[in-house]
Parts: C-alpha cells; structure tokens; sequence
C-alpha cells in the first residue's frame, strides 16, 4: 500500500514529495492532541516516518490550537507551511477558516460542524463570521456533526475519535490500522466505545460522499 | 520505535546515562522534561524554587559525583546564569547536563532568547538536537563529554523539539557508579586566589574543546547541489531539509565551540554559505568570526518569530504553493481564565479602582487583556513586586507635575509559585526599605499554567514525597509587611474591601493573600448558573470575561452555557437584579 491510494491525499506540492501532512485544529480542550497522537500511531506503525507537533502552555486555556501530524519515508520540517496541508481536520467551524491558508490546492477540509464563541464574541466584542458554514462547504468542505454522532455512539467526549473516522476516509490506512492505534492510545475501559466511534465518523463520510 | 517528544527523549536519555537526580522549575516548552525523568525508577527529581537553586543543588549533586539532569525554558536560563558562569570554572565531576528550551514564535513566552549565547558566553559547550533522536543521543553523550572536559553541558532545545514527537530507538541503560568527592578548595571555592588559575584551566578547556569539536560526529557535511551551502543547527536544519532539499548542508549538532576548520572546509567545497536560523544572529556572527564569509538571503529573513520552510523558501526567492490568504473578518481567539478561575474577581475589582497593576508570569497575565483589563505590566519572575516598589518612589518623586488629585494606587499581583519563586526576595527588599503600597498573592494553591505542578506554597513535591508546605502568611508577616489579610477571592464583596482598604493608606504595605484553589485542580463542578427573565442587559456580568457567559449583540441580555458554567457563582454576586439564579 503507498500512502496516497485515495485520491484525497495527493502528494504536497512542495518540500519533500513523499510527506503527507495533516493539521488539526480547534480550541484548547477539543481532544486534537490525542486525535493526533492515534492519527501517527497508524502511520508510525507502518513504517513511516512520523513528525507530530504540538503546542502546549497559554495557548491552551480557551485559545487557537494547532496539531499537525507529517508522515512519510523521511520527514524533514514538523510545522504546516502555507498552501502544503493535504488535509485540514477542524474540530470548530470558525478555526477552519483560519486555517484555510495551510489547506493544499485540492486538499481535503473536515470540519466538526459546531462554531465555539471566543470570548471577545461572548462579550460583544466581535462578532462571529455568519456565512462559516455556507462559505466551508463552498469550498467543498465535508462539516461532520460530529457531537451528535458521539452521543448516539454514547458519548460526546469521543467527538474526536468520530472526526478521526472522517478523516480515515481521506487517507490511504486501511480501518484495521485505525482499530489497532485507537486500542493503544486510548484507556482501555473506553477502546470498544472510541472504535464505534470512529467506524460512526467514517460511515458518516462515506454516505455523505455517496449521497 | 516509539515516537517521543524532544522533552521525553532528553529525560530518558539521562535515565539511560544513569543519572540519578533531577532539579528543575517548570516553564514551557521544557516542562515535562522533569515530569518523565521523575517517574524512572530509582531517581530523585524536585522542583526547586527557582532555576538559579536548581543549577545549585546541581552542581552540589554533581560534585558529590553523581550524574545530575536541570531542566528550564529560556529565561530560566537568566535566573540561572550566576551559577552557571562560575560552574564553567569549578567544572563537575559527576556529569552535569542543563537544558534550555527556547521559545522562539513565543507561545508562551514574554520574549525570544538565543540560549547558545549562553554556551558561548560562560565557555560552556552547547548540542543542539534537531528532533527526538538526536536529543535522546546528544543528552545521552553529553554524560561523558561533560565528565571529559569537566564542565556543565548546555542542551538547547527550542518548542519544536521539545514538543515535536519523532521516533527514537533507544539504547541499553548503562550504569553509573557514582565518583569520589574529595575537597579540592582550589577547585571549589572560587575566591580570586582561587577563580584566577581555575581561568587559565578554563581557558585551556576551551582549546581542548575546540580540538575535539573538529572531529565530532554531531557536526556533519551534507553535500549536494554545491551553488549553495547552508549552515544550520536544530529545528532549522529540518526546515532548511524541506525548504531546499538539493542544498548543500553543514549540520552543526555543536553550536558551540564551532568547528572552526570544518566551516573553512565547507566553505571551500560550496559557491556560497548561508546561515539559516530562527531567533536570533548567533550563529550568522559566529561563523562569520572563523573568518568564513556569510552571504546575505536574496530576500531578507526576519529575525522576528519562528523559522518555517516556507519563510526559507521566501528567502531564497522561490515562490509560495499556491494558498488562500488569510480572511480578516474572523474575531481573535485569545486564552481566557477559565468559568471558577480564582484570580477573575481581583482583576475585575483592580479595574474599578484605577489601580495601576504591576504583574507577573502566571495565569493571571489573562487578567490583562478585554474585558477585564486589569494590568499594567508583566516583565519577568518576580518583577511585579519590585516594579510596584519603583512606582511608588516614582510616582511620589519630588518636582512631578503630573500628580493627579486623586493618585492611582499601586498593587502588585503575584502568584503563590512566582512569589516563592522570586517574588520573596523583592518583598523583603520593598519591606526593608520601608517601601508602601499593595501586594496581591493570588494562592491558587498550584502552578497553574505550565500545568499544576507543586511549589513550596501547596507542598506538593515532584515525586510526592513527605514535605513541607510553606506558610505563606507567617512567612509575609516574619519579613514584616505592615498589614496581611486572607482573603476568599470568590467573595466579591471581601475581595472589593480588603483592596479598598489596602488601597487607601499611602504609607503602608498591604499583602493580601487571595487564597482558593484553582478550577482544574478539584474539578468539582457544582450545578450551573442560569440568567433569569429578570436580566435587564445590563451587561456587568460579561464584563467578568467568563468564557461561560455570552451577551446577545442585539439585546444584550445574557445566557450562560451550562456545560463550561462550574457554578461558581462569581457572575451572580455582580448582578443587580438578582437575574442568576443557580438551577
């Protein structure tokens, strides 16, 4: 298997060919960082090579957060440059858009279709972009409700998860590599729960895709 | 093969080593270094008070023989320069490693530091990993090269080492039998009669370091496409990788001593060098000093923030993959004190007062920025207690014609770890010269933003052993602060006098120990608040700056969302029409 079968996955325009990048984003408390943890898990266990950057200290709190996951035969840079993120996992509406410059020509943006208010918003401040989801799926985003898949799989803490089964649909590893790095990521009390999780996320893709 | 943060590998690398004691303060990036080296079997790890008492008690264990790990992010490299210059001359005997975790793009950092002008600086060698594998088998070698050329061993990481997760394939532990410590005043205590032949061996040190770093693997040629050759080090050198793939490199893993002949070598094999890092022009003016000569980037590249491939690529004027640009509709999304947080109060009365609000590194740097807005200024560890100081004399030096009727109180707000961290050491200065004015301590009970690790004030240790917790009143009281009060600071109304009262003395010095947990430290979550029909939209509740609380821009009535609401009931005590009402 070569890392882009999908057709989603196209090899990066520029930096070295081979190396898929990923960025996660959302707002400090989302889970992205675990979800990255899983999403190189899958990859480091293929033989890849896998880069995973994180940002941790007062961006958390409520703030932007940005992961981004690189893998392929040798990864040089762990950040995201402008124009170079095959995909785009958002896991809020409003950072979606504040990361469309990362996106590649022809990446793929799944987004969690839920808008968090940041505080300048809450106090009046600011206001939030009204036309988020009418302008991410103009550009061909797939907006996963992905809160509401979690609850029917029977727990919204796994939101996370279900977007990694979104995201699968995107990239080339097959659902068993999934299974196998979700059972090693997560506790072990909550494996069976995050692996319905995840095959909720990635059916929804898929049906999504077909319709 | 695991994949392993820079941070992780550094702390097991020193475990593989067999060092058996770690000294650190937490501050990111370099946190969790010290978190994963203490939960080795076998090994002692604290934190210290401050970084300056970590390279002590460090270079204390490390003359008795052992192997000793220090770890701290930059500016903690500031507190711990005094030792660490003396420390160049006393050399170690046990091998002695400090890591600096630089923070350049400052993520959570109030500036951006070169700490390989330390290295140069003190005449300490400095290695310079560029992901978690060279960290694990630098940190791992720098045991023995520190024990070699007897000398503290700097490891400079930076964010995108210390939190970038690479694979590492790790070596067999190896065990280390502690040296012998015999007195040798002529090498310890370093008094002139003492300090000036120990120059003269540190002078030769240097030399002999200089040798070794000619032939040392950690430094390698790359070569390529010889029309340009790079110099780089660190997270650089991955850009560098990804931004000119066919470029020539010099990958230097020692940034300092540089080998000097190497360079000249390189020099010689390319048509032109360039030096590409991020932060700072170390290493440009180093090379440049071996007599090589720097050739400028066709486009200039900042100094200012963080290295990308992208910015490289920029540089040497290729285009930028085609992207979208950013939109400037999109409202910010800065860091908040979370729905409970203790501090909130405080600030929101200091704005009511006018005060003007020296602060310090914490949490509570939040209450600077909208809506509560209740600081002045934020510089370093400590400096929000000895600026205060400064204010009070400025503003009350004699001939000023722009004292207001009704001059602005000064109050100086500090958490618990900083206060012990530095802040102490100010008080008793304010204290001693008979200085007025307002000293908040907000005792959150932790250390909170690098992620609630223990300090004296909680007496909570690094590996939960028997302790001592520091008795913040008795220790103010004992240094002799003319007034000190406990107060809750989730009473408003006692939160609103206690700083009224401190406040309104101009010649005395109030310390006010605000004194409540931190939300993330219990996380009992009581039932939610809600807004009532009886809420007029008035708005004082989302002056608060609750990320639970939203205004409606309409009507500007409020609603709190009940999944982020803790219950706390801060905003309810504000509300003049009774409109929040507990479910």
């Amino acid at each position: 298997m070569t890392l882009h079968d999908s057709p989603l996955a196209a090899p990066s325009m520029s930096g070295s060919s081979d190396t898929t990048t990923v960025l996660l984003c959302g707002v400090g408390g989302q889970g992205t960082i675990l979800a990255a943890q899983i999403l190189a898990q899958v990859y480091l266990a293929q033989g890849f090579d896998v880069k995973v950057s994180e940002i941790h200290g007062m961006a958390q709190r409520g703030g932007s957060v940005t992961t981004v996951v690189r893998f392929g035969n040798e990864v040089h840079s762990m950040v995201a440059d402008l124009g170079c993120a095959q995909v785009i996992v958002s896991f809020e509406t409003t950072e979606a858009l504040r990361n469309l410059p990362y996106l590649a020509e022809g990446g793929s943006l799944i987004v969690n279709d839920e808008a968090v208010k940041p505080l300048p918003v809450l106090t009046g401040k600011a206001q939030m972009p009204h036309t988020a989801r009418a302008d991410l799926l103009a550009l061909g985003a797939s907006l996963v409700p992905s809160a509401r898949i979690a609850r029917t799989v029977g727990n919204a803490k796994t939101a996370n998860v279900v977007l990694l089964g979104a995201l699968s649909t995107a990239l080339a590893a097959l659902p068993q590599s999934w299974e196998e790095a979700i059972s090693l990521k997560v506790p072990q009390k909550t494996v069976d729960l995050n692996i319905n999780a995840f095959y909720a996320g990635r059916d929804y893709m898929l049906s999504e895709r077909r319709n | 093969m695991n994949l392993l943060s820079g941070n992780e590998a550094i702390a097991r690398a020193a475990f593989d080593a067999g060092a058996t004691v770690g000294v650190a303060y937490p501050g990111t990036p370099s946190t969790e270094t010290m978190e994963a080296f203490a939960t080795f079997e076998g090994v002692y790890a604290e934190w210290c008070t401050n970084e300056k008492v970590a390279v002590e008690v460090g270079l204390g264990a490390a003359a008795s023989g052992v192997r000793v790990l220090a770890t701290m992010k930059h500016v903690g490299l500031n507190v711990a320069a005094d030792p660490l210059f003396t420390a160049s001359y006393t050399g170690v005997n046990g091998g002695f490693v400090i890591l600096a975790a630089d923070d350049p793009g400052m993520y959570s950092s109030q500036n951006e530091q070169d700490s390989q002008f330390y290295g140069q600086a003190a005449l300490v060698p400095v290695l310079s990993p560029s992901d978690a594998q060279e960290a694990y088998d630098f940190t791992r070698d720098a045991y023995g090269l520190s024990e070699r050329f007897d000398v503290p061993v700097i490891i400079r990481s930076s964010v995108r080492i210390s939190h970038t997760k690479t694979r590492v394939e790790v070596r067999e532990r190896e065990a280390f039998a502690p040296k012998a410590y015999e007195s040798n005043p002529a090498k310890w205590v370093m008094m002139p009669a003492f300090a000036k032949p120990r120059r003269l061996v540190v002078l030769k040190r240097v030399e002999e370091m200089r040798d070794w770093v000619e032939t040392c693997p950690y430094n390698r040629q790359e070569m390529r496409d010889r029309a340009i050759g790079i110099v780089c080090a660190g997270a650089s050198y991955q850009h560098v990788r990804e931004a000119l793939p066919d470029a020539s490199v010099l990958k230097l893993g020692v940034t300092w001593p540089l080998p000097e002949k190497a360079l000249r070598a390189f020099e010689d094999e390319v048509d032109r060098v360039y030096v590409i890092e991020e932060g700072s022009d170390y290493l440009t003016q180093a090379v440049k000093a071996t007599g090589v000569t720097v050739h400028e980037t066709p486009r200039p590249l900042s100094r200012a923030g963080e290295l990308s491939p992208g910015a490289i690529r920029t540089a040497f004027g290729i285009e930028e993959p085609p992207h979208r640009s950013m939109r400037s509709d999109l409202p910010g999304r800065p860091p908040a004190l979370c729905p409970g947080c203790p501090h909130r109060l405080v600030f929101r009365e200091l704005s009511r007062l006018r005060a003007i609000v020296t602060g310090d590194i914490g949490c509570y740097t939040l209450g600077a920025l909208p809506p509560l807005g209740g600081m002045d200024t934020c510089v370093c560890m400590g400096a929000s207690v000895s600026m205060a100081h400064g204010f009070e004399l400025g503003l009350k030096a004699p001939g000023r014609q722009d004292s207001a009727k009704r001059p602005r109180p000064v109050v100086a707000v500090i958490g618990d770890s900083t206060f012990m961290h530095s802040g102490l050491s100010s008080l008793v200065s304010t204290i001693y010269n008979a200085g007025a004015g307002t000293v908040c301590i907000l005792d959150n009970r932790t250390t909170a933003m690098t992620g609630r690790q223990g300090n004296p004030a909680n007496g909570v240790t690094l590996q939960h052993r028997t302790s001592h917790e520091i008795d913040l009143e008795a220790v103010v009281r004992a240094c002799g602060a003319d007034a000190v009060s406990v107060v809750d600071p989730q009473d408003a109304a006692a939160v609103r006098s206690a700083l009224k009262e401190a406040t309104s003395n101009g010649t005395r010095l109030d310390v006010i120990i605000f004194k409540s947990p931190c939300v993330l430290l219990e996380r009992k979550n009581e039932p939610p608040f809600t807004v009532t029909s009886a809420c007029t939209g008035c708005g004082v509740c989302a002056t608060l700056g609750c990320p639970a609380i939203a205004s409606d821009p309409e009507t500007g009535l409020s609603s709190i969302d009940p999944v982020q609401c803790c219950g706390c009931g801060q905003c309810a005590q504000y509300c003049r029409f009774d409109a929040i009402k507990q479910d």
